[in-house]
């Protein structure tokens, strides 16, 4: 039997005290595919560091080719084979692709001076080696994310590697891409060299791996061929829970259907959707679903006033609008969450009272000057109902957890009064128990206080339970309307794949 | 997850602010321990109530415009394009022994209001580059406080406009109820710039876009609208301390006060400002101030030159900066 | 088409056409005197120029360099009068090298210290200035007390020719000395490693420290050569005009950094080039000079070159959107 190219054996890390990592083993064998799944926070982010040597593991040991390495470094990892492609890519905008290319083999090789015929020679090899075909003298800020990605991993491979480490390398491509990419990771692979792909997408992982490691909190929950699992058992395995067979009945109040609330007509905007066409009514949480470029963050900015520019009819309970701003979005009843909690919707240095307020101050200040005790009490209020675990309003927001994050910015939009909410991605990285709370909180503002929710999702157990309806998104157009309550899972799962 | 860490930086906030004050009552024992019987004299902090307020004003515009991760160096430019044009004003329409006799108190008000005018325009233009059309503050504001400063150059063709109404001169010079108008002056402008920035909408805004500009987006806050407003309110407060400055030393000139940018600067910084937006208080950079003038007025004591006090000021900067990072590793 | 893409060809395109307008309000500009004239007030402010261009590549911003300038020429002639030296290329090292330890110190409070640059120049600068007028003196040294060897050296001429009325003038040959510096900072920036570790800090300095550059040599490289270069050109400076002035090239950072970024070099760094940088000082200088030509009043100066700040900043602005769309 071949000896695995690297082992984690009994892996436990800490972080000032908080368990971030316990006992796990992992193995990954010469050329093989290996996909490392979990939710975000799971801990999947601290295996890869410890691969690489950025963090030391404070139990258990790491064997490269079966011999332990104590204490391994970056250095030594790299040297071993052992190669990161990290989200960002680490690429230099301002630089050219062939330099980008051959400025790691010039330091490895510390070279003082630069030939620039080597390096595009250098660079030249590399892409032949991925067989594609990028112009060498493109600045790499100027090249989309697919062709950034390419960058990456051409560099990657130029020194040596053995084992590819991949984080999330599909979060912002769009499917023809992801397709491209898994055509260059067989190609790796048929040149002897591992991938770990690290990824919470379950259609992804089904297609490309080989075997499959599914932690959650920090341990190891289950390991084997992919061929042994499916969505629902990656899922139980992922989140812990057995997807329940829960559905989100809108119950239309008896006599008149209710006056629709949200009613979009043929909303156009170049280059980014066509023709939409949807009616919201109080009380609805209508999915949406798509892939990466679909325009459904495009059509949600619009709503917000942040996309302008596009023609069609936007009515919000009967009154034709034309929303120029984030201001009259927000008058107009119109909240939206955004997919990047931390870099756009939280201040995460400011206290949980101001992160909760900073949309409604003006609502309740006179001439500017800010009804200090009416606002405290609405926070504390929403702090309550939220249950944001939290001893005081004053703590900065930073150092709540993912879900209480989620609750902070949910809570903002509840304070200005919405009618219509728009989430984007309404539980990434957040926990278990949390996600669950965060859902009964949407369900409740939808039956209880009959908002309009319109829920942007790539959780397909997250849209099938929330939702009534449910509106697949493709190249800017809505191309198919479930209903939630005889749709299962598979089905709308089967149906994004079919979407290429 | 870390309640530790919670109350540490609960403590913080009020840590900087003792540390401040720790820092000041450093300054003031070793001053008086190196002047013992000069540095403890009524008179020397009468003077200093004299002198400080010009560079507080111009250290809390300098807050102000930092709240948002921006920067004003236009704000002596500003100030003493402030004065000029008052001055200008006088010598326009008064005589030469109405300068001197007359209190001539209606046309000072009009002097007040084109010095503050001035800073408002300023500060608008400010405001238009940075807000409006994104500019770097930096080079934003290197480029108007050059104008502002060329401006007053063309305007008194070099040298200083000397000869301000008796009743300008009373803002600078004057006192009421023993004590000095600009002290009082400051002591009002500062109270309200605090209220602005701890009750207002505009402050709390303000805070909120220099901690994350992105957010602030998508949470609907008037960014530009903020952002230029805070720089009107710094162009304002910079003529103000125009004003303080040409009614205490009676004349304007196109380069007085230069070493006031550095200074502002420095308080800022040191008043517990984070360059990079989102966090500054007012009482952070009164206390700063305070410090470091009672640092310069004890140097000048022992008769060093103005030099060797900025001197002194760069290498407190440069102090403050290193221990500050030490304690953040620690 | 594809030249017109690169900033220089522009910025090129843009100074002709400045030259051509000029020479239309007053032919006089096209005389060799004044293009001469115009030529040796470049050498100074180029120098420090190219020196400011490594800072903003690198992501920062320099404001101590004219204390630097000023400390390092004033130091060392004070030196030679001291011991009565009367070499050139001993008192250029000394300068060269006290600008370098100034910029040392700039480099350790932006690298270790994780400072905002502009603030800790704004520090260093004033700390050096204060101790040269407080400690070292404030008396000029002029043309009496100057050390004849710099004066004869920054005399050199490459070229001399005699006006109709008998009087000589030249191109100084101070213009090779500012050629080789360029010439040295390009072969820097394009063909060493360091130099390609500035763009690449001033592209992702997180990216930089992961592929392995070591930063701190980085940065010590920028601010030094920054100083250095600032020393060198201070006490050239001073040979040229025959006067040492602790007291010289305030307010000068505004015009230099002016003239970098009208060169094309982003402020948030990563950005620039020497050439660049030549036509911006270049340009700066000129409309500066140009000034007296058009018969517009010396003290307008200051207001142009803000408003060539300004319209030059809002320009890249507009061009970076644009390039972004």
């Amino acid at each position: 039997m071949t000896e695995p190219l690297i082992e984690l054996r009994s892996i436990g890390k800490r972080f000032a005290g908080v368990r971030a990592l316990e006992g796990v083993s992992l193995a990954i064998m010469p050329g093989e595919i290996h996909c490392l799944a979990g939710e975000n926070g799971s801990g999947k982010s601290t295996i890869i560091k410890i691969m690489s040597g950025v963090y030391k593991p404070d139990e258990g040991e790491i064997r490269i080719d079966g011999k332990t390495v104590p204490g391994l470094t970056t250095r030594e990892s790299i040297r071993h084979g052992v190669q990161v492609i990290y989200q960002d890519f680490s690429l230099f905008g301002n630089l050219t692709v062939a330099e980008n290319l051959a400025l790691n083999t010039a330091l490895r090789e510390r070279r003082k001076f630069v030939n620039w015929r080597g390096v595009r020679a250098l660079a030249r090899r590399a892409l032949e080696r991925l067989d594609v075909d990028l112009d060498l003298d493109a600045e790499v800020g100027s090249l989309p994310t697919a062709g950034k990605q390419i960058v990456a991993i051409a560099r990657a491979l130029m020194s040596d590697a053995r084992l590819l480490i991949m984080d999330e390398p599909t979060t912002a491509l769009t499917r023809h891409e992801v397709d491209a990419l898994f055509r260059i990771v067989h190609d790796i692979q048929r040149q002897g060299i591992a991938v770990l792909f690290v990824s919470h997408k379950m259609r992804e992982m089904l297609e490309i791996s080989e075997r499959l490691t599914v932690i959650r909190n920090g341990r190891k929950v289950v390991e084997g061929p992919t061929g042994d699992f499916d969505e629902a058992s990656i899922t139980r395995a992922m989140t812990g829970q057995d997807i329940r067979d829960e559905h989100y009945v809108w119950i239309p109040p008896a006599g008149a259907a209710p006056a629709p609330r949200l009613e979009m007509r043929g909303l156009t905007l170049p280059g980014a959707f066509e023709d939409l066409t949807l009616t919201l009514r109080p009380g609805e949480i209508v999915g949406l679903s798509g892939l990466l470029g679909s325009g459904r963050t495009d059509m949600a900015l619009a709503l917000f006033g942040l996309e302008t520019g596009w023609t069609g009819e936007l009515r919000i309970d009967g009154e034709p609008l034309r929303l120029r701003s984030v201001q009259e979005a927000i008058r107009h009843g119109v909240a939206y969450v955004p997919e990047d909690r931390l870099t756009e919707g939280l201040f995460l240095n400011q206290s949980i009272n101001r992160n909760m307020l900073a949309s409604s101050y003006e609502e309740h200040a006179r001439l500017s000057v800010i009804d200090r005790p009416v606002v405290n009490d609405l926070a504390q209020r929403m702090i309550a109902a939220m249950h944001i675990a939290t001893p005081t309003g004053e703590k900065p927001v930073g150092q709540l957890s993912g879900g209480n994050q989620q609750r902070v910015v949910i809570a903002r939009w509840l304070l200005t009064d919405a009618r219509v909410l728009i989430l984007n991605g309404p539980t990434v990285g957040v926990d278990v128990g949390s996600k669950a709370e965060i859902h009964r909180i949407i369900r409740g503002l939808a039956r209880d206080k009959g908002l309009s929710v319109l829920m942007i999702s790539d959780d397909v157990p997250e849209l099938v339970q929330n939702c009534n309806r449910i509106v697949l998104m493709h190249r800017g157009r809505f191309v198919q309307e479930l209903d939630a309550a005889t749709t299962t899972e598979e089905q709308v799962g089967d149906l994004l794949k079919g979407l290429r | 997850m870390k309640p530790a860490l919670d109350t540490r930086a609960l403590i913080n906030r009020e840590n900087n602010i003792a540390q401040l004050i720790l820092i000041t009552i450093l300054i003031f024992v070793a001053m008086s321990a190196l002047n013992p019987d000069k540095f403890l004299r009524f008179y020397n902090f009468e003077s200093i109530t004299y002198i400080f307020p010009e560079l507080g004003l111009l250290s809390i515009a300098m807050m102000i415009a930092m709240l948002t991760g921006g920067i004003d160096l236009s704000v002596v430019g500003i100030a003493n394009l402030s004065g000029i044009l008052a001055g200008s004003f006088f010598h326009a329409v008064l005589t030469r022994q109405q300068l001197s006799a007359d209190p001539a108190i209606p046309q000072v008000l009009v002097g007040v209001a084109i010095a503050l005018g001035t800073g408002l325009v300023a500060g608008a233009l400010n405001g238009l580059l940075i807000a409006r059309l994104k500019i770097t503050p930096i080079l934003a504001t290197m480029g108007t406080g050059q104008l502002f400063t060329g401006l007053a150059l063309v305007i008194t063709g070099g040298p200083a406009i000397a000869g301000f109404p008796k009743s300008w001169a009373f803002i600078g010079n004057g006192a009421l109820f023993r004590l000095a108008v600009p002290f009082l002056i400051f002591l009002v402008v500062a109270g309200l710039i605090a209220f602005l920035l701890s009750r207002t909408v505009f402050g709390i805004n303000l805070m909120l876009i220099g901690t994350n500009p992105k957010a602030a987006v998508f949470a609907g806050l008037r960014t530009t609208r903020m952002i230029f407003f805070s720089y009107v309110a710094t162009g304002v407060l910079g003529s103000l301390a125009g004003i303080i400055l040409s009614g205490r030393t009676n004349a304007a000139k196109a380069d007085y006060g230069t070493s006031y940018l550095l200074q502002a600067v420095l308080i800022a910084v040191l008043g517990g400002t984070n360059p990079a937006g989102g966090r500054g208080t007012v009482l952070g950079v009164s206390i700063a101030v305070l410090a470091l003038m009672l640092l310069s007025s004890g140097f000048q004591i022992m008769r060093f030159s103005i030099h060797l006090i900025d001197f002194i000021w760069g290498a407190f900067l440069l102090l403050v900066i290193a221990i500050n990072t030490y304690l953040n590793r620690k | 088409m594809a030249i017109l893409q690169r900033s220089e060809a522009v910025i090129a395109l843009i100074l002709l056409t400045a030259m051509v307008v000029i020479g239309l309000i007053n032919p006089a500009f096209w005389n060799l005197d004044n293009l001469f004239g115009l030529v040796k007030s470049n050498v100074v402010i180029g120098i420090m120029a190219l020196g400011v261009l490594l800072v903003l590549l690198s992501g920062g911003i320099d404001v101590s360099f004219p204390a630097f300038a000023a400390a390092a020429l004033y130091l060392t002639i004070k030196a030679m009068l001291a011991t009565g030296y009367q070499g050139v290329v001993g008192p250029f090292v000394l300068a060269t090298l006290i600008g370098l330890a100034f910029g040392a110190i700039n480099a350790l409070f932006v690298h270790r210290f994780k400072m905002i640059p502009l603030i800790v120049t704004l520090g260093t600068g004033s700390m050096v200035r204060g101790f040269l007028l407080g400690v070292v003196g404030t008396s000029m040294i002029n043309i009496n007390m100057m050390p004849p060897a710099l004066i004869d050296f920054a005399k050199t001429d490459l070229v001399t020719m005699t006006q109709p009325d008998g009087s000589q003038y030249g191109l100084t040959a101070m213009v090779l000395v500012y050629g080789a510096v360029a010439l040295l900072i390009h072969l820097l920036l394009r063909y060493t490693i360091i130099g390609r570790s500035i763009y690449a800090v001033g592209g992702d300095a997180e990216a930089a420290r992961r592929v392995g550059f070591n930063l701190r040599t980085t940065m010590l490289v920028v601010y030094c050569t920054a100083g250095a270069l600032a020393g060198f050109a201070g006490l050239l400076h001073s040979s040229m005009i025959w006067l040492a002035n602790p007291r010289d090239f305030v307010g000068l950072e505004l015009d230099v950094i002016a003239a970098v970024v009208l060169g094309g070099a982003s402020i948030f760094g990563g950005r620039g080039s020497v050439l660049g940088t030549i036509l911006g000082v270049f340009m700066l200088v000129m409309v500066k000079n140009s000034l007296i030509i058009m018969k517009v009043d010396t003290t307008w100066q200051r207001v142009v070159v803000g408003v060539i700040v300004i319209v030059a900043t809002a320009a890249t602005v507009w061009r970076d959107r644009k390039r972004r769309a």
